[in-house]
Order: structure tokens, then sequence, then C-alpha cells
């Protein structure tokens, strides 16, 4: 990448690996069709158009990429879940509601490389058959959308885009879908109801699998952005050659996204699993900010378990079990599972020694609680009871008994409800009470009365935490 | 001051260009006209500045909708509002990585600068407007770019880092 030129101070930093991130930050670079055009833009799509939309799919399958979105289920295995014997029109949306608190890739190459973008997907779309595409963007994007919009209408003016794309035959409408501000659509199924018009209540599975029963329940692919730019790339280097970038099992790149209380935060595209979660924070990041000692690590967006600092996992590498700290857990799918958290959207988020943990997670409660969307009982009834709980003990008027409270609610949420925001609500919980439970604790006030099941009780404590 | 809804406002006027750009807009749902109803709110929204009952009806006849399909999406999603925000409408992202990084100093601080009493507010009615109108605030979750904390939007202008509450309403005088 000698020949590329960074802004200023915006450098990548020499351990990543640039590939979907290549033009971000990039001197000189726009987001027009004409430079994209100039650095052999479009010439996957003219490729793909060559080969049977089958062969497409399976350099995807090879390449072995995982959903960047937060699941990282194989992105190709999605799409041979179309039925075989299908004869509906099959659609194709891109996840771009970007919403997962920690993680912030997609906004960059929606803003500095929206072509990328649109080729992935017009390669995904070939594969898959469909016709009619959408991007679902969230609605905190308006310039997004603009540019995304804008890069539509020059595609499609080239003829990559439109009808007979370069003369194949294929023809593929992309349009911009603007969300309306709900952390619940960027669950596939939630983001459908609301691209149908309307409200976001997921749909349970089974039966509705999107590559079934989708958009108007015919057979839909729904990927995340990041994950279709990769397709891009497969295209280009051959599912082998990008199976060879990154770990077995955890090929590629991905963008991992830092915050919090580290001296450099910001986004790192690097090889899955090249990099430890030590040498990213201690390194890419310029690490902790001084006389500050790491006390926790979410990992993969503010939905993934938490990791204490100093803590050591069992996992099995081989045939033997291993001793791993949380310094030394590569950054990929399946050591942080192993780990008991996830890689989720690669969203991390540092927590120093000057941080409260009842404060960090009362702040990821009041998130859950307002983004439920309301349709199952525990989720939306618990995940403001959690809420409640932790405005207490911030207010200093946790009861004694409020931890295993907050424990048993989060516990009869995970597992009972449609979809996995169930899960996404009270993993935070489930993970700050198991790893900071003695700190919690001392944070209840021994005055206070157990009586969190009196509901008067409980209000006047929310109110008073207000 | 916190703005409740109201519904008692002139009838709908919409300007030619207007219903142009949502005929287009709706063109691009050929499956369901219902497909719509974001793009079409988002529209209005943007024209008029919120979502009035007026507005919901207009929204229903021109998808061929029962008016409370549209108006369980409105009271749905955060991004629509029954109610006039300031001229200049800042959000202030409440989520952890912006939190840590100062998001609630700054929310007082643009309060403060921009003469807002945000004590009234709630789960129902979250939005907060200056005596004079010009300004309304409200914490919105999440706004994706937690690298660069604390951050807000004003309007469709997204601004990151913000340290100065003052210097940025600077930007939003007129």
């Amino acid at each position: 990448m000698a020949d590329i030129n960074y802004l200023p101070g915006k450098e990548p930093h020499a351990r990543e690996h640039r590939m979907i991130f290549r033009n971000v930050d990039r001197a000189g670079w726009d987001t027009s069709i004409a430079t994209y055009l100039k650095e052999g833009g479009y010439e996957q799509l003219k490729a793909a158009l060559k080969m049977e939309p089958k062969a497409v799919t399976e350099e995807v399958k090879k390449a072995g990429v995982r959903g960047r979105g937060g699941a990282g289920f194989p992105a190709g295995l999605k799409w041979t879940f179309i039925p075989p014997n299908n004869t509906k029109p099959v659609y194709l949306i891109c996840n771009a509601d970007e919403s997962e608190p920690g993680t912030f890739k997609d906004r960059y190459i929606i803003h500095q490389d929206p072509h990328q973008l649109i080729e992935g997907m017009a390669i995904a779309c070939f594969a898959v058959g469909a016709k009619l595409a959408y991007i679902y963007i969230r609605e905190e994007f308006p310039e997004g959308a603009k540019i995304l919009e804008k890069a539509i209408a020059e595609a499609r003016e080239k003829g990559f885009l439109g009808k007979n794309i370069q003369g194949t035959g294929f023809d593929l409408e992309i349009y911009v879908h603007r969300g309306a501000g709900a952390y619940i659509c960027g669950e596939e199924t939630g983001l459908i109801e609301s691209l149908e018009g309307k409200r976001p209540y997921p749909r349970i599975k089974p039966p509705y699998f999107p590559a079934a029963m989708g958009l108007y329940l015919c057979p839909t692919i729904v990927n995340n952005v990041e994950t279709l730019c990769h397709v891009k790339h497969i295209i280009q280097m051959g599912g082998d050659e990008y199976a060879k970038l990154g770990t077995p099992n955890n090929t590629g790149t991905r963008i991992l996204c830092v915050s919090g209380d580290v001296q450099k935060p910001g986004y790192f595209e690097v090889q899955v699993g090249k990099v430890t979660m030590g040498e990213l924070i201690h390194d890419m990041c310029g690490g902790l900010k001084p006389g500050r000692k790491l006390k926790a690590v979410i990992p993969g967006g503010s939905s993934a378990k938490v990791l204490r600092g100093g803590e050591v996992f069992k996992i099995k590498r081989g045939d033997a079990m291993v001793d791993v700290s949380l310094e030394d857990i590569p950054m990929d799918f399946d050591t942080l599972a192993a780990c008991g958290s996830m890689a989720g959207s690669g969203g991390v988020i540092v927590i120093d020694d000057s941080r409260s943990i009842s404060w960090v997670l009362n702040n990821l409660n009041a998130f859950y609680a307002h983004e439920s969307c309301g349709q199952c009982t525990p989720c939306r009834e618990g995940s403001l009871w959690m809420k409640k709980i932790t405005d207490r003990l911030v207010a200093g008027q946790g009861a004694p008994g409020d931890i295993d409270t907050l424990d048993s609610v989060a516990r009869q949420i995970d597992g009972r409800t449609i979809c996995a925001f169930g899960e996404a609500c009270s993993w935070p919980t489930e993970a700050f009470v198991a790893k900071f439970r003695d700190e919690l604790v001392a944070d209840t006030n021994p005055g206070t009365a157990d009586a969190i099941v009196n509901r008067e009780t409980l209000l006047a404590a929310a109110n008073l935490a207000q | 001051m916190i703005l409740k809804a109201n519904f008692s406002v002139m009838a709908l006027e919409i300007p030619s260009t207007l219903e142009q750009e949502i005929d287009e807009r709706i063109t691009h749902y050929p499956v369901s006209k219902r497909s719509a109803v974001l793009p079409v709110l988002h529209a209005l929204q943007h024209h008029f500045g919120y979502i009035s009952e007026e507005a919901v009806e207009w929204t229903a006849k021109k998808l061929d909708l029962l008016p409370i399909k549209v108006l369980e999406v409105v009271t749905f999603y955060p991004g629509f509002r029954q109610y006039a925000p300031g001229k200049y409408h800042i959000r202030v992202c409440r989520t952890l990585s912006c939190a840590m990084a100062g998001s609630f100093d700054l929310m007082d601080s643009l309060c403060q600068a921009a003469k807002i009493d945000r004590s009234g507010v709630n789960h129902h009615h979250p939005i907060a407007v200056s005596e004079d109108g010009k300004y309304s605030i409200e914490f919105a979750e999440c706004l994706a770019s937690c690298g660069t904390g604390p951050v807000c939007m004003v309007n469709d202008d997204f601004h990151e880092k913000v340290e100065d509450a003052a210097a940025l309403l600077g930007q939003y005088r007129d």
C-alpha cells in the first residue's frame, strides 16, 4: 500500500491490514464514481457477471467470511439457505443500521467509500438472484443516505445498476431506506418488518428465517455493510486466497472499533485473530490513560459479555486445555466465544479503574430499557427492571438483595424472547454481576430494606434516581 | 419547557415539490406501498419539523392505509416527533462510550448555553425546548461514532469531540 497517502494523523497503524478501509481517510480520495473507477472500481462486478451465480456463492463459501454484524454466521452459507425450488422473487437487504453501542465502522464505509458497498451488493445480488435490494440505513446518518443515493445514481448512469447490467441481461435496482432511530431495526426480522412499513417487531424463527420467508414473505438475504464489502474482495482474490487471511475458521480482515478509556480510540482493520486484545489496547490504541489500570473490556459491542481485567480463561487449544489471559486473547470469533463472550460487531469498549461498574451497567441498562421493542413480556418488563435496580445502585439507594434480584431478572429474560435482543439486554447484567459482584454489592446501601417486590418502593426509588 | 403533542395545527399544505419527492419515493417500493410509510413520514417531518395529526392522515390517504397504521409507526420510532422542536434540534449521544467521554456534561452545558430546562423530560416527552423556541435538545442512543465522543447532531449536521457548547451553538444563531 506504499502508493497510498493518508490524511495527516490518520495513517493506519503498522499492524493493520487495510482492505475494506483502504480508502478511508485517504488523501485525495472522494466518494465520486470517477475516483472509484480510476482504481479498478466495478471490475469485480464485471468479473462476477461472467461467472455462474452459484460459482460466486461458492467463492464466498470457500472464503469462509463470517457475518460482521454481530452473529458471525458464515455469509456464503446464509446465501445457500434460499430454498432450491424457490419461485418467488429474492431480495437482498444491506443492514446499515449500525446501532450496537461501541461500533462505528459502517459509518466510514458509507461516508467515504459508498461504491465499494454498492459493488459488493451488486455481486451478492447477482449470486443470490436478487433484482431488488435495499440499504436499510439508520436515520442518524442523513448525510450517509444522501451519499449512497448519489452513488447509486452514478452507478446506474454508468450501467452498473438498472436494466441489463453490462449487457448481461442482469437487472438490479438498489434503493436507500432510512430507519427512524430504533436499535431493534438492526435485528434482521425487525428490520424487515420496518421495511414493510410497520413497527419493527421481530418475527419468530422458525418459520420466519429471512432466507426462506423474509421481505414480503419472499426469500431475503440480510447482510451487514462490512460483510457485503468483503464480497468484492473475495471475488478479487478468489475464495481460497481470501481464506489465507486471518486464522482458520476466522478468515479475512475485520474492523475493530475501540472506544472508552484508551489514549487513542479509533478503528483498526486487522486480520482476524492476528492481533491480541493486549496488542490492540496497549500498542495500537496507545495504552490506557496515565496511571490507570485495566478494569474491564466489553469485546464485541455492548451486548457482548464483559471480560474482567486480569481474568484468566481456560480454553481448548488443540487437544489441550490452556490458560489464556485477557491480554493474550486473539481478536477472533472462536476464542472470544470460548472465553464466554463474543466478537460480535467488533466494538471494543475499554473501561479503566476510574469507572464505577454500577454506573457503567446502569448506562447500558438504560439503553436496553429504551430500545426493547416491547413485544415479549420478559424483555419489555425485565429490561426496565434492570434499569430501575441499577438506577437505585447509582443513587446509593440499592437494597442488599438487589444484586441477586438483578441477576435473577436477567436470567428470566435470556432465552425467553422472540429475538436475540433478550440475550443482548441480559448478557451485560449477567456478566457484570458474575465478574464484579463484590463491587456491585459494595454499592448497595445496607440501610435500605429488601422491598423491591413492592411496586410503590420501586417507583419511588426510580424517581429518586432521576 | 417540555412540549406535548399539539394537534391544533392548520390544515396541511403540501408544496408540489414535496409531493413530487414523496411520489418518487413511493416508486421505490413496487411490491407494497405500505413500505413507503417511513420515507413519507421522513419527508413530512423534514418539511414541517414534526408529524401532526393531519400529516398522519395525509400519509394514510396517500398510501391507502388506515391512519392507525401510520400513527403506530410514528409513536414507535424515536426518530419521529409529534410536536415541533426548536429551529435547531440537538441530539446528544447518551450511550456508554460517549457518556465516558463526557456527554452528560456536554448536555448540561448545552442546556445552559441554550437556556433550556430539561427538568420535565421523561420517556414519553424526551425533548426540551428553549423559551425562545430556537433550540431543542434530547438525548439520543448511540450515534455510532464511539471513538470520537462526545458526539451530537444539530439537525442533520454531525459533530464529534464536542467540548465547547457555546462555540457549537455559535454556529447556529440565525
